[in-house]
């Protein structure tokens, strides 16, 4: 345990070494959240109260979706990258060798990574948010409190989804291609491009089944207060269990491509 | 070995200085060959490029289902219909995505700074520019183009346009001027990475950025907003205003008609001014060593 | 130019500005001065080795030489050419290996590296062919042409970029760390090639390295860098008495012993005892033969053998005495 905590650590300081690149994706996400905003006022000014939510609390889904974008590696942008690299040039045959458990460890790593991004990511394009809008923010605590919990579990599941696609390295030549797939997918179902329940008929069941929801869906939800007592219990549930499906999907597939470097020798 | 040196002299070193025209050619000849090997390799794995292609082409075609999904709720959106937005929106993607195409790989300028890869870049004897322009030429990226081009078609299909022969200019005009006025902006979003190695994202917000605001009308957005991209980055001309002439619909900030024909002589400008901030960037590089 | 000074440094100086951040807001500008006034001559054909500790400017000069940096000050010619100022022509005809990255393309099979170097430099069909049978040959490639880049071993990658910085007929070669990290059979291939190309082609050859031995296999000159000056610039041997350096003399005796002593060698002396072993320094100038002959004769002598100085601490100690006038 403590050696994941190490790599968990590590994997804070890391990203929060590159000043430079925090503050340009800050401005991005900025940018991102304003030509958002806009599109979004023209549509509830059309529609009041479409999909459940005011003019306020749309706003807020916006900036919340520029802050959580990182956090919850929606565009990719943590591990995998290194990880599918390692795995291009044969190099993790020895991190297969290392007393820790592959998954796991780069669990850990992401934890951190994510930890840093909702700190250095998320708090500023959100204050510049509530600033230019008018925003739905909670008054409770225990709203806040309940948000974490379910941010945390969001990244569990972004990771277990982003492994799994960093795995298919094993298998595919041009893995940076069904990456680049993974994340487009993940923005349009986790809720990124447009709330989940503004998706009509079957296809927003579907959205709305799908792990990503858990991503950006489900803790904007919480954030909004839409979900309280036995109803955040079940949106809580939703999200651990793709979190557990997915990493024993990971563990499954790590073990059959493992399977693979063995016999062909590392 | 005389033999040798005298043949040399006459192949491979070209007597006349470079000038700033035969530097363009050369470029552009380096770019070609650059790309033609990377073609070949990934025509060696047809079916992962196959794969890959339709993959870019469903994921950025997610774009424009989103803003179907929006007009299941609304009849019109800042005032433009569905038609006229998706008119709107396959003359932006088209020419980000031609831009995405030929330009998309400088984005990686900053982390060859910070390996020190540029520096193999800088012996070679063609334009630097061009090297980091083609390297990893990704074919795949045509899949944006393909989703821009049905989305414009549809939309030319779709929408009762009273055609002139200006019109009918107009159109291969806004995507050719539109993908140069963005490649400007890929280079010089390279450039500032000279100077900040890890600030690949600050070109996302012009260059994602651009072409996501570009999808939707300019009524939508404000004011302060639709001026700074028309005067200072004038990414209006890429789709906005020439598209809006098309339509037949007002401009934004009361601008007058002919502005719709400036997008060819916009994408000059952005490029005297790409080219030296890249010159200035690399220059810079070369007196710093990172 | 004439061939005598073929590549001329004068006055050669780079200049940074470093900025360390030194709080939170603060920011430090201090003046780092890499290559502080270098001048010398390398004239056409000749292998020149040229070395220093990490940090002391050497790369920084190959960086100005190939045109990559431009000079805070001084003159600067190769093949009569000004590098910085026409690089794209002065890249025509020198030839670069960086040890530390590769010059081909990561992904992509050697072949196809070397297929677009044939395009990019346009070199005649037929010298190319020659150049890169001769290479292949000589370097022992055939067998990697098809292999992807990224899965060569650091020896099979160093000798692809030799292969490729060499197919242009280049003039000058300029090569940074090239035997760095590779094992003994590929140094020895590596410097076999080179001495050959030399002799053969004329090429010009100028060499940074860590290891003494590719100095000592390949050339009759060598120049010394620390803190951006050049501290000696002639033959090698005359580098061990400049740098008054010392050989190591490591003795076995038959047990534990107190420190030899040798009372009317003055300059020998023992720095380091282990059980029966001992450690002894003695000038590398003198001869090892009549140390050993004393010792043998007044101690209960097991084994012996002779250690040659590393280039680190020739170039150490030769510092210490440069600061010492």
């Amino acid at each position: 345990m403590r050696l994941y905590a190490v790599v968990a650590a590590g994997g804070f300081r890391r990203y929060a070494t590159y000043r430079v690149a925090t503050v340009a994706g800050v401005f991005t996400n900025t940018v991102f959240g304003f030509i958002m905003a806009y599109t979004y006022i023209a549509l509830w000014d059309e529609r009041p109260h479409l999909g459940g939510y005011d003019m306020s609390q749309a706003l807020t889904y916006v900036w919340l979706g520029q802050a959580l974008l990182m956090t919850c590696a929606m565009m990719g942008g943590g591990f995998e990258d290194e990880l599918m690299e390692r795995i291009r040039t044969g190099d993790i045959a020895v991190d297969l060798y290392r007393p820790a458990d592959l998954q796991l460890w780069w669990l850990a790593g992401d934890l951190g990574r994510a930890a840093f991004h909702l700190l250095g990511r998320g708090i500023v394009p959100m204050v510049l948010g509530a600033l230019a809008f008018d925003l739905a923010l909670p008054g409770s605590p225990w709203t806040w409190l309940a948000f974490l919990v379910s941010v945390a579990l969001g990244v569990v599941v972004s990771f277990g989804v982003r492994f799994l696609v960093a795995l298919s390295a094993f298998w595919l030549m041009d893995g940076a291609g069904a990456m680049q797939i993974a994340w487009l997918a993940g923005l349009f179902f986790s809720g990124m491009l447009l709330p989940l329940n503004l998706f009509p008929g079957v296809l927003g069941d579907v959205a709305r089944a799908l792990p990503w929801s858990s991503l950006l869906q489900v803790p904007a939800d919480v954030f909004l207060g839409t979900y309280e007592g036995w109803d955040l219990a079940g949106a809580y549930a939703f999200q651990a269990g793709w979190a557990l499906a997915l990493l024993l999907a990971g563990r499954l597939l790590q073990s059959v491509a493992t399977r693979r470097v063995v016999v062909q020798g590392g | 070995m005389a033999e040798v040196r005298e043949e040399r002299v006459v192949a491979a070193v070209p007597e006349t200085p470079f000038g700033e025209r035969s530097r363009l050619v050369e470029g552009v000849r380096a770019y070609g060959l650059i790309v033609a090997m990377w073609l070949r390799s990934t025509m060696a794995y047809r079916a992962s490029f196959v794969m890959t292609a339709v993959g870019n082409f469903v994921a950025t075609g997610f774009d424009f289902v989103t803003i179907m999904l929006m007009f299941a709720h609304v009849d019109v959106l800042g005032g433009f219909t569905l038609q006229e937005v998706a008119l709107l929106y396959g003359a932006s993607a088209t020419a980000f995505g031609l831009s995405d195409l030929v330009l998309g790989s400088m984005d990686r300028l900053g982390r060859r700074v910070r390996d020190g890869t540029l520096d193999t870049l800088l012996v070679r004897p063609v334009p630097v520019l061009a090297q980091v322009a083609a390297d990893r030429f990704a074919l795949r990226r045509l899949g944006r183009i393909t989703q821009g081009l049905l989305v414009l078609g549809y939309a030319l299909l779709a929408l009762d346009i009273a055609w002139t022969p200006l019109k009918v200019v107009m159109l291969p005009l806004m995507v050719l001027s539109g993908a140069a006025i963005f490649g400007a902006v890929f280079v010089v979003g390279a450039a500032f990475q000279f100077y900040a190695q890890d600030a690949s994202e600050v070109q996302n917000a012009f260059t994602y950025g651009g072409t996501t605001l570009l999808q939707y009308p300019p009524s939508v957005f404000a004011k302060d907003l639709v001026r700074g991209v028309t005067f200072v980055v004038p990414l209006a001309f890429v789709s906005w205003l020439p598209a809006l002439y098309v339509l037949g619909r007002d401009y934004p900030l009361d601008l007058p008609r002919w502005v719709a024909f400036l997008p060819p002589l916009v994408a000059v400008g952005c490029w005297v001014i790409a080219g030296l901030a890249w010159r200035t960037g690399l220059r810079a590089y070369r007196s710093t060593g990172s | 130019m004439d061939d005598m000074d073929f590549i001329e440094l004068d006055g050669v100086e780079k200049v940074f500005d470093v900025r360390r951040r030194t709080g939170f807001m603060r920011r430090e500008r201090r003046e780092v001065r890499a290559v502080d006034g270098i001048s010398f001559r390398v004239p056409r054909g000749e292998m020149v080795g040229y070395i220093g500790p990490n940090g002391a400017g050497k790369s920084t000069t190959i960086k100005m030489l190939t045109g990559i940096l431009t000079p805070s000050g001084g003159r600067l010619r190769v093949a009569g050419i000004d590098p910085s100022r026409e690089r794209t022509k002065l890249a025509h005809r020198i030839g670069v290996v960086f040890g530390q990255r590769t010059t081909l393309w990561w992904d992509l099979p050697l072949r196809d590296s070397y297929r677009l170097m044939h395009r990019m430099y346009r070199i005649p069909d037929s010298r190319f062919r020659e150049n890169l049978d001769r290479c292949v040959e000589l370097l022992d490639l055939g067998p990697l042409l098809e292999v992807p880049v990224r899965q060569l071993s650091l020896g099979q990658r160093m000798r692809g970029d030799i292969a490729a910085a060499l197919l242009h007929d280049p003039e000058v070669l300029y090569l940074d760390e090239p035997t760095i990290g590779l094992d003994v059979v590929s140094k020895a291939k590596v410097r076999g090639f080179l001495r050959d190309l030399n002799a053969e082609r004329s090429t010009t050859v100028l060499l940074t390295t860590h290891d003494l031995t590719d100095i000592e296999q390949l050339c009759k000159r060598v120049m010394v860098i620390d803190h951006g000056r050049l501290v000696y610039d002639g033959a090698l041997a005359g580098l061990h008495e400049v740098g008054e350096s010392e050989r190591t003399l490591v003795v076995d005796l038959e047990r534990e012993l107190p420190p030899i002593e040798l009372g009317s060698e003055p300059s020998v002396r023992v720095v380091k005892v282990e059980g029966p072993r001992q450690w002894l320094a003695f000038p590398a100038a003198a001869s090892a033969a009549p140390l050993v002959a004393r010792i043998a004769a007044d101690y209960p002598l097991v084994d012996l053998s002779v250690r040659e100085p590393d280039i680190e601490s020739v170039i150490a100690r030769m510092y210490v005495s440069d600061s010492a006038h």
